[in-house]
């Protein structure tokens, strides 16, 4: 099966006065239809980078090359306006990181949505309105909030509605850039079941970025991790999570604390992440891992896939 | 009897809301937030306590209550069986040696325009313990050991934007322990953090506590973190301790519903954990005017009649274990 979104060495990189920030590196990946993908790292990662790379949103220090296939489609070949037109929104919509701040504050909710109705289809308002109630009842914010303003609302209803918001063209790939981080535990379980509840019922594709492995656990079937602007290893949630093989998956799954089970001691990754202005030759990650060898210093690991999952670490391919 | 460092005692503290002219002419009295409503509590010696909650619940007012960072509007607070609000202010001054904090944001609570010397020393020369210049680098030099910034040299002399995340919350909890207080309450002081430099500072802040005895409350809104920190437990929602007791039974024995609720929403980083997912609906109410009997029963699934009325009070279920519910889930 064709996926719907194949992602070919997408290397990203910010001019800055200091330099060239090397934030996504020769990335690979695709997903298909009905997935779920979840994106996991520490924040300057690059993860965020990546997302708003694919929906062409960088800022004008930016330099992207690879490609970026989307319904067989080169999306970086696409002219600007062609691509605000047909694309975003229509194919490729986006939940924003702190839903706070993305409603414009002196807007009705309601009409926040409905504009991004008619923006993109040849709709009358009444109907735009329409159906921006319907989305709205969807996330589960109660139809009548839709001529609320945003102050009206509390933190979780704010984040439904912009999921409601992205839903507005019906998308086939929805974004979403670490759409809980600023709710509380409750409130995130619980929109956190809406999103599920909706990928299900509307057949998404879910794109989920976000620094917390338990919410990929609990949401999507697919997780690749990422450090230092690389992906070190990719595959189903299940065979990542019950086996990883990479030192810093290994790291970053122990650093958490459980609730469940057994009190274990918390496994600390020494050192900090590195600069990406001056990111280290060869792995990335050989400073603070505890396997370094010889080579791992010097050579870059070529990523490979065993079968199971996507893993670059020379630990492995040396037939080790 | 276990010794106690610090006993609080129906602490409440009520923030008025500023209004305009003609709203405060015609209102009686002026609306109220609830932030904290007679809670009592008491921390061993030696122990490590948490607080957790979420976001709007009080904890954070609490620890500043105690130490007097905001004045408490009633209560009592004996930090070793000495009554701190009794104390002046010099008094409360002095006694600000034995009792230090851990701000939340290593980005906002360290002065951008002093040296890492500088802020750390800060204590000790406020309280004047130190005997010469000397010895303040000395001190330095050794606390910065201690929380692992080494060599203590390189990070002396610079100042707080040179460093990163992770360091500057080091540099923090070096202020807190320069003075080595007996006790020192920590706000949050990981969730600014990444999640590798996370489990690094928080056992940092265990090792460093079970080596010098220091008596801790942690005040946090992550469960797991709790459990893996601290011996006891409260949960606060809406101003008010809702359970309380050891972390285990907390944990694995809830007894209040919001508890209960609190735990099956901690995301579990297992795909194959199946787990009865009893989400509640609704957001926590406002503290300006907060439902009238039990707290929770807006939200509550178990809600009954009694509950709308009368408002639960703290009661001993099973030994130290402590719960403010008319129909207690065990």
């Amino acid at each position: 099966m064709e996926p719907l979104l194949d992602v070919e060495n997408l290397t990203i990189h910010y001019w800055t006065l200091r330099g060239y920030v090397h934030a996504v590196d020769d990335i690979s990946f695709s997903i298909n239809k009905g997935d779920a993908l979840g994106f996991a790292g520490e924040s300057g990662c690059g993860k965020t980078t990546a997302m708003l790379g694919i929906l062409r949103l960088l800022p004008h220090n930016a330099t992207m090359k690879g490609k970026i296939l989307f319904e067989g489609k080169d999306l970086l070949q696409i002219p600007m306006d062609v691509f605000r037109k047909e694309i975003r929104w229509r194919k490729i919509a986006t939940v924003f990181q702190g839903a706070m701040n993305s409603l414009h504050p002196t807007i009705k909710i309601g009409e926040q949505i409905a504009e991004a109705i008619m923006l993109h289809e040849d709709v009358s308002k009444e109907e735009a309105w329409k159906r921006a109630e319907r989305l709205l009842d969807l996330v589960g914010v109660k139809a009548e909030r839709a001529d609320r303003y945003p102050h009206e609302l509390s933190g979780g209803l704010k984040q439904r509605t912009m999921i409601a918001m992205s839903l507005a063209c019906n998308p086939t790939l929805v974004i979403a850039d670490e759409p809980t981080t600023a709710l509380d535990v409750i409130v995130e379980a619980q929109v956190l079941k809406v999103m599920k509840e909706i990928q299900e019922k509307l057949g998404l594709t879910l794109i989920f970025v976000t620094h917390d492995l338990s919410l990929i656990a609990e949401t999507c079937n697919k997780v690749a991790i990422m450090y230092a602007g690389k992906i070190v290893e990719m595959g189903e949630v299940v065979t990542v999570y019950k086996e990883p093989l990479h030192p810093y998956t290994q790291k970053l799954l122990a650093a958490f604390p459980s609730i469940l089970g057994r009190k274990t001691e918390l496994v600390a990754i020494p050192g900090f992440p590195p600069d990406l202005l001056y990111p280290p030759p060869g792995c990335r990650f050989h400073p603070r891992c505890d396997y370094a060898m010889e080579i791992c210093r010097k050579e870059e690991p070529k990523g490979f896939f065993d079968g199971k999952r996507f893993i670059a670490c020379h630990l492995y391919s040396k037939g080790g | 009897m276990p010794e106690y460092i610090l006993r609080v005692k129906n602490l409440t503290k009520y923030f008025e809301i500023k209004m305009g002219l003609f709203q405060s002419l015609l209102r009686k009295e002026l609306p109220k937030v609830h932030a904290v409503d007679g809670i009592s509590f008491e921390i061993e010696k030696g122990e490590m306590f948490g607080l957790v909650g979420e976001s709007g619940c009080g904890k954070t007012t609490t620890g500043r209550l105690i130490l007097r960072l905001v004045e408490p509007t009633s209560g009592e607070i004996y930090f070793k069986e000495q009554n701190l609000l009794k104390l002046d202010y010099n008094e409360m001054r002095k006694m600000r040696k034995h009792m230090q904090i851990i701000f939340q944001d290593p980005y906002e609570s360290l002065n951008p325009r002093m040296s890492i010397f500088d802020i750390i020393t800060e204590p000790c020369r406020i309280q004047g313990l130190f005997s010469s210049w000397k010895d303040l680098e000395d001190k330095a030099c050794k606390i910065l050991e201690a929380v692992g910034l080494t060599p203590p040299e390189d990070f002396l002399y610079r100042f707080p934007h040179e460093v990163s995340g992770g360091q500057r919350q080091r540099v923090a909890i070096a202020r807190a322990f320069i003075t080595d207080p007996d006790f020192i309450v920590a706000d949050e002081p990981v969730s600014m953090l990444d999640a590798s430099i996370r489990s690094e500072v928080t056992r940092l802040i265990k090792n460093l506590v079970e080596e010098r005895g220091t008596s801790f409350l942690y005040i946090t809104h992550d469960l797991a973190l709790a459990r893996y920190l601290c011996k006891h437990i409260a949960v606060m929602y809406l101003g008010k301790i809702v359970e309380k007791g050891l972390t285990e039974d907390v944990i694995f024995k809830p007894a209040h519903p919001y508890t209960s609720a609190l735990l099956a929403a901690v995301p579990v980083p297992d795909p194959t954990a199946r787990r009865t997912k009893v989400v509640i609906s609704g957001e926590v109410p406002s503290p300006i005017n907060p439902p009238p009997g039990c707290r929770f029963h807006t939200r509550c699934p178990y809600v009954k009649d009694l509950c709308r009325k009368e408002e639960p009070q703290l009661r001993e279920i099973e030994k130290e274990h402590w719960v403010a519910c008319h129909f207690p889930l065990l």
